[in-house]
């Protein structure tokens, strides 16, 4: 049962005050590493931000406690701990600014309600528009914002580089024309995300089992009842998939099939350096956006890869086409070093929409097709996705977002707005 | 110990030649080098030992490597453009008159006030700020963060462009060696001997490695492996050169310097290598692993191989005494180089309880002092080492012994350099035996075949005494992860791992005692191995301190993955040329010439850049395209259409490819004639538009959007090729073999008659096309209009559309002729109410939207998208459907505006029923137009929605026909 104080303790400056003086000793686990008990009322499969989100809101919304969170490998290892940590709302379609408008919001008092500092950082976004097209594209959606209650508004160049005065507006190919901006977008700490909720689900007493591979998934009469894991046969009565990069094949071995392509993006960082930038760029005409974080390290967004596979790599051309178009973007960070590369396996759905749906099998859920956002919506997701679960039906959040769409042909395609990057 | 000049040796330094003195500056003061210098041993030459301070509690730091790994010895370099901060001082050649700084401290590098921080250490362990900052919500973005911004990161942001010049290059080779040590060049010789094409690359200006230091006859043995190398034809030997990452299929890529000793010589500054192999070996050698006892990170403190390098290749004293800690045989090495150096070596202290290989034979025989199962208990001195306490290994610290010396050389074994191996999904092995990991020859690599693409030699393989037959033997190296072992945490809180990123042997046992076990965990939460030397001699400390907190075995803890690059590869390296008009291919027509004489303001359309009007005098914008709008409508214009994409579809099977592909019939059209076509993807959704003519039986020009031009080809091939690949049809992508030339308006046929042709204009009906000579070109005439008024569009070879243009222009001056561009064309076709895909369709469109259902033929079985188009929501009768909508003030309603329906949905966003896809003001009609989606639309005529702005005014529009502008469409006809 949740307690006042958390079985992890509460942190606080006294708290390390405290622990200074006896040498950090008394600090506890932050989530406890349990054997998996036979039988849970809910598991998700997944403890990356989505799930671990899901599991914390199914306890803080629905009371619903009883929950294990399987990990293959270690939490928050894939894509919660690979993406570029952007965090805005500015989305075209109403079920999709309604959905990350909710996950910006919560991660607005997201620390002081985990007691987990997740330095969410709304320090501005800005989307340029290079091209004509562009332009009406985000005029267009500073209109629907405005009606959605997202806070957006279109700025002129000037404005631009008052924002940002490492920026060259008179690139010669691709003038910035202008953008769109979010004042309340910004970045947090990805893996103090999933951190944070992890350490809050242990307090309430769910499972977070690590190193724990779901190898075949046990159903009858279209009903789940248990999973098949390399720490044996656990049972269930509601199973939760949200494992980005590998739904498809979770769906599989459920015995159904998903609308999912799984392919590699890309990431890299610079070598830190004093601040220079505080708000995030995404520059979509040229197919690059970066930010600084607070360490110094410029953060930079790269391509997918043009082909499916699960390598946590990624093409190098595809870096080369990232960094000529930061530089030809910020000509200053020329003589930076780019210090790390990285990939994940990211899952991509027709409409680039995410799917928070029932399923054909009773009982098991399935939360993906983040594509290349995912991290901006983890709370809106697992507030969503904790509801569908208790429920059993989607409420207002996950109402569009159900599997039947695809066959029903009610895409909600953010491309015209989105551009390459999420 | 104070430490006394001279700091350069009388004698010795293998890479540096005396005789050229070279200034340089560093924090203002004037300094000399000698040339074969790094930066790092120049400094060091002039008795500067302090070059940095820690990214966290700013620690006063020296250098502790000789190389790559140096995780301390960062500088900014240079000035304006040139500024380059966090350059490693152990890997930049001296160049003369270079300026370089100190960063990450102030007021200067001697008295940081930052290292306050260092005081407060103790409030500072492992993650401590996930653990506060909490409170107050606003604090963090307001105060918290931006004092963590400023005092985080290193140097600082440069503000300039960069002047320098990068290139790029492709090479192939059978064998890519990477490594120029004697373990790559041994390999390098042995392929080459066999035929294979070879390059062998070498990170350092010199070749050899660590041989030419540690092995008498070394210098001769690299000596003769090159001589041997350089004569064959099949073998290229490049130096400078850093492979920094190996990517699938053998393609490797790789930096080299070329000009940063002469900036002004007009070469490229650095050239990135993409080459392409065969098979890579990987000769990369191995990296020292500090030890892990109290302030083993106060200046003076460096590994021992490090020590003997500047001694022996540069003839540096890092300091005069220097005393030796080691748990191999290995650091005996530098006790004798330091004595030979006439340098004062007062001990060896050897970890391990017994030390009588030939190397500790040869050190005690020289006289020096050797004190085993002995450790250093604690670092004396602030700025600089003072003195070593001793203690025994096996206990907790207790001084043994106090050693004065100004220099500590350590050596706690060592790790090969497995990043390439890894790169591409190699694993890895832990050697007990030698306490490392090595590469497991079982599981490398795999290339297209399947088999390992990457073999690995000499250090690099755990081989670590590899000296081409010139070895010694030596003893085992015990491994020592914690000095004296039973520290304890008042010593564990001052054992650096790594020294940049200020991590601990406390915090990774704070980690781990947290929870944060996974060995990611642990490098996320206390930053071990994530500063910019990426943890080259920082992991394996860490992940042992690690196991041994969580009492696992070093192999269950595994390790990091090793991402590229091998260092860090500076960014304009990797765009090389493709920056500022370069940056990406820009595509002119024939015509764009004439367009940039004549004033044209162009828009980036795709790579294209089209003319987006031509503003005259002192006109804007708005007035030009105005003025080219009554110019068309009361005369003639011309527009450049060569953008547009010309796919010519051929073959038997043609005719039914051009039915699925579009939603017309195609294969009925006869030869001669014209007909819009639409193209919708899988989904349904509109992806296209264009003009399809016919030019004989079996073949078919589909015109396209600009922006579909490429993509629509593709789209074609796409089906083509997976799904009808036993059709018989080709496709070609003409749009770049024939300009096009619009010529619009009321006049149009009687300029085009007043140039000589065989093409009887009278003859020629609208949607039909004809091919013949106009003005002496060859030509194909398609009568089509997209501007609503009478009007031709020809295609000449595109050599030959310039010559057009200007014949256009010469004979239409009297009619007014008047060149217009994309703008001008956009407001045209909107009071004509044509569609424009990417304006009334997003992606979300499907053609029965946009009440074109005519285009949609109803005698076919099938077409893309058909399908899709019969799913329930596709076929709502609440679906968004193209209206006009009239605005009830003079003012456009901006594009993108919504039109709100009463209440919020559940979402409590307001309900919307119709957004603006394109409106204009109508120079024409002297008054606003727009064409609109709206729910149910065309059953909805002259109802007044509301459109809120952000503004927080409202403004009306009154549904209408979206065809502003001659409905009966008799201007087509001239």
């Amino acid at each position: 049962m949740p307690s006042d104080a958390p079985r992890s303790g509460r942190y606080s400056v006294f708290a390390i005050a405290r622990e200074a003086l006896r040498q950090h000793s008394g600090w506890k686990r932050a989530w406890a590493s349990p054997e998996p008990r036979g039988r849970y009322k809910v598991i998700v499969i997944g403890a990356g931000g989505h799930g671990l989100a899901t599991a914390y809101y199914l306890g803080r919304n629905f009371g619903i406690t009883d929950v294990a969170v399987l990990e293959k490998g270690w939490l928050g290892g894939g894509n919660t701990g690979r993406n570029t940590t952007i965090i805005r709302s500015n989305y075209l379609q109403d079920p999709s600014a309604a959905l990350y408008e909710k996950a910006r919001s919560l991660y607005e008092t997201l620390s002081q309600e985990l007691n987990y500092n997740i330095m969410f950082s709304p320090r501005g976004l800005i989307m340029l528009a290079q091209t004509e097209h562009e332009v009406r594209g985000y005029r267009r959606t500073v209109h629907a914002n405005n009606l959605q209650g997202v806070a957006t508004e279109w700025i002129e160049p000037a404005r631009v580089k008052e924002l940002v005065p490492i920026i060259n507006l008179d690139g010669p190919r691709y003038p910035v024309l202008g953008g769109l901006y979010q004042a309340r977008g910004g970045t947090a700490r990805h893996d103090a995300v999933a951190w944070g909720y992890a350490r809050a689900c242990s307090d309430m007493g769910m499972h977070i089992i690590q190193n724990c591979e779901v190898i075949g998934i046990e159903t009858e009469c279209g009903q789940v009842r248990a999973v098949n894991t390399s720490k044996g046969r656990i049972g269930c009565e509601k199973l939760a998939i949200v494992v980005a990069g590998h739904s498809s094949q979770l769906a599989e071995m459920a015995g159904f099939r998903l609308p999912i392509e799984s392919v590699a993006l890309q990431a890299l960082v610079s070598e830190p350096i004093k601040p220079c930038m505080d708000v995030v760029v995404m520059a979509n005409t040229v197919h690059g956006y970066m930010s600084q974080s607070d360490k110094g390290e410029m953060v930079i967004g790269g391509g997918t890869d043009g082909f499916n596979n699960f390598t946590q790599r990624g093409s190098w051309h595809h870096v080369e086409e990232t960094v000529r178009a930061l530089i030809e973007t910020f000509p200053m960070i020329s003589r930076l070093k780019m210090l790390r590369q990285w990939g994940g396996i990211v899952d991509m759905t027709g409409d680039r929409s995410p799917i928070l749906s029932a399923t054909p099998v009773g009982g098991i859920f399935v939360n993906c097709g983040w594509g290349t956002g995912g991290f901006k919506a983890i709370p809106g997701s697992g507030w969503a996705m904790a509801e569908l679960i208790a429920k059993g039906t989607p409420g207002p959040l996950a109402a569009e977002f159900g599997l039947n769409r695809f066959r029903e042909g009610r895409f909600i395609d953010e491309s015209v707005a989105a551009g390459v990057a999420h | 110990m104070t430490r006394t000049p001279p700091f350069r040796l009388a004698q010795g330094g293998r890479l540096i030649d005396r005789a050229f003195q070279l200034p340089f500056r560093f924090d203002g003061r004037h300094l000399r080098g000698v040339a074969g210098d790094t930066l790092a041993s120049a400094l060091l030459a002039n008795g500067q030992m302090l070059m940095g301070r820690s990214f966290k509690y700013h620690r006063p730091r020296g250098p502790i490597a000789s190389g790559a790994e140096e995780p301390n010895a960062l500088l900014s370099l240079g000035q304006g453009g040139r500024f380059e901060p966090n350059q490693r001082a152990t890997t930049t050649p001296l160049v003369a008159g270079m300026v370089t700084r100190s960063q990450n401290c102030w007021p200067s590098l001697d008295n940081d006030l930052m290292a306050v921080n260092d005081w407060l250490s103790p409030l500072f362990p492992a993650g401590f700020y996930y653990k506060t900052f909490i409170h107050p919500r606003p604090f963090w973005k307001h105060l918290f963060e931006p004092v963590i911004r400023r005092s985080a990161g290193l140097g600082a942001a440069p503000t300039d462009a960069d002047p320098d010049r990068y290139e790029q290059a492709y090479a192939f080779a059978d064998l890519v060696v990477v490594g120029g040590g004697i373990a790559g060049l041994t390999a390098a010789r042995d392929a080459a001997a066999s035929g294979q094409r070879v390059i062998v690359l070498e990170q350092a200006p010199h070749w050899g490695g660590r041989t030419p230091t540690d092995h008498p006859g070394g210098q001769a043995a690299i000596d003769a492996l090159l001589a041997d190398l350089s004569g064959r034809a099949n073998v290229t030997l490049r130096r400078n050169t850093m492979a920094t990452g190996l990517y699938d299929h053998g393609y490797l890529i790789a930096r080299e310097a070329i000009a940063d000793h002469d900036p002004n010589a007009g070469l490229p500054r650095q050239r990135l290598w993409r080459i392409r192999a065969g098979h890579v070996v990987t000769a990369t050698g191995a990296l020292e692993r500090p030890l892990s006892f109290a302030c083993n990170d106060v200046p003076g403190v460096m590994l021992a191989s490090a020590v003997r390098d500047f001694i022996i290749d540069y003839g540096v004293a890092p300091g005069q005494s220097i005393l030796v800690v080691t748990n191999n045989d290995d650091a005996y090495r530098t006790a004798l180089a330091a004595r030979a150096a006439g340098l004062d070596v007062p001990a060896i202290i050897d970890a391990r309880p017994l030390a009588d290989g030939a190397l500790p034979q040869a050190a005690r025989a020289a006289g020096i002092r050797v004190l085993t199962g002995t450790g250093i208990a604690k670092v004396k001195g602030g700025k600089h080492v003072e003195a070593a306490a001793l203690c025994d290994q096996s206990g907790d610290g207790r001084v043994l012994e106090t050693i004065a010396c100004d220099v500590i050389a350590m050596s706690g074994g060592w790790s090969p350099v497995v990043h390439l191996w890894s790169h591409c999904g190699g694993k890895l092995l832990w050697d007990d035996q030698a306490a490392m990991f090595r590469p497991d020859p079982d599981r490398p690599p795999l290339g297209a075949d399947g088999k390992g693409n990457v073999t690995v030699t000499g250090a690099a393989n755990g081989d670590l005494a590899c000296a081409g037959g010139l070895e010694q033997p030596e003893g085992a190296t015990m491994p020592v992860w914690v000095m004296p072992a039973r520290a304890p945490y008042r010593l564990r809180a001052k054992m650096w791992l790594d020294f940049q990123n200020d991590v601990k042997v406390s915090d990774v046992e704070l980690a781990a005692r947290e929870g944060y076990a996974s060995v990611e965990h642990t490098k996320r939460y206390t930053t071990l191995g994530m500063a910019t030397d990426q943890g080259k001699v920082s992991n394996i400390n860490g992940l042992a301190i690690l196991s041994a907190a969580l009492d696992q075995p070093i192999p269950q803890t595994g390790t990091t993955t090793f991402r590229p690059p091998y260092t860090p590869l500076t960014l304009a390296t990797i765009a090389a040329e493709a920056r500022g008009e370069a940056f990406q291919p820009l595509r002119k027509t024939p015509i764009h010439g004439w367009h940039e004489t004549h004033g044209a303001s162009f828009e980036p359309v795709g790579q294209w850049r089209r003319p987006y009007c031509y503003p005259q005098g002192a006109e804007d914008r708005h007035a030009a395209v105005n003025r080219e709008i009554l110019a068309v409508r009361g005369g003639v214009g011309t527009l450049d259409a060569s953008t547009l994409g010309k796919i010519l579809v051929k073959g038997p099977d043609a005719g039914r490819f051009l039915d699925m592909l579009y939603t017309n019939m195609m294969s009925t059209l006869p030869v001669g004639k014209c007909r819009y076509g639409l193209m919708c993807n899988e989904n349904g959704f509109l992806m296209d538009d264009g003009v399809v003519a016919r030019l004989s039986e079996d073949s078919w020009l589909c015109h396209t959007t600009t922006g579909g031009a490429e993509r629509i080809h593709g789209h074609m091939e796409d089906w083509l090729q997976c799904e009808w690949w036993d059709w018989k049809v080709y496709t070609a992508n003409l749009t770049e073999q024939f300009a096009q030339i619009a010529v619009a308006g009321p006049k149009a046929r009687a300029l085009l008659e007043r140039l000589p042709g065989t093409i009887d204009l009278a003859a020629l009906p609208f949607m039909h096309w004809a091919e013949g000579e106009l003005a002496g070109i060859p030509a194909c005439i398609f009568r089509i209009s997209f501007s609503g008024e009478l009007s031709y569009e020809i295609a000449v070879p595109a050599g030959r559309g310039l010559e057009l243009w200007q014949i256009l222009h010469r004979e239409g001056r009297d009619l007014g002729i008047t060149a217009y561009g994309t703008e001008a064309m956009h407001v045209m076709r909107a009071e004509k109410g044509f569609i424009m895909i990417g304006d009334e369709t997003d992606g979300t469109i499907i053609p029965q939207d946009l009440g074109l259902d005519w285009a949609i033929s109803k005698k076919k079985p099938d077409y893309i998208g058909k399908r899709a188009q019969q799913r329930p929501h596709m076929t709502d009768a609440n679906r968004w459907k193209l209206v006009g909508i009239e605005s009830l003030s003079n003012k456009v309603i901006p594009d993108g505006a919504h039109a709100v329906a009463p209440g919020r949905n559940a979402n409590g966003q307001r309900n919307v029923q119709g957004r603006i896809t394109s409106s204009y003001h109508s120079p024409t009609l002297g008054k606003p137009i727009a064409m609109a989606l709206v729910r149910h639309g065309p059953s909805r005529m002259g109802e007044v929605l509301d459109f809120p702005m952000p503004s927080g005014d409202v403004m009306q529009g009154r549904i209408c026909d979206p065809v502003f502008y001659d409905k009966e469409g008799s201007r087509l006809n001239g």
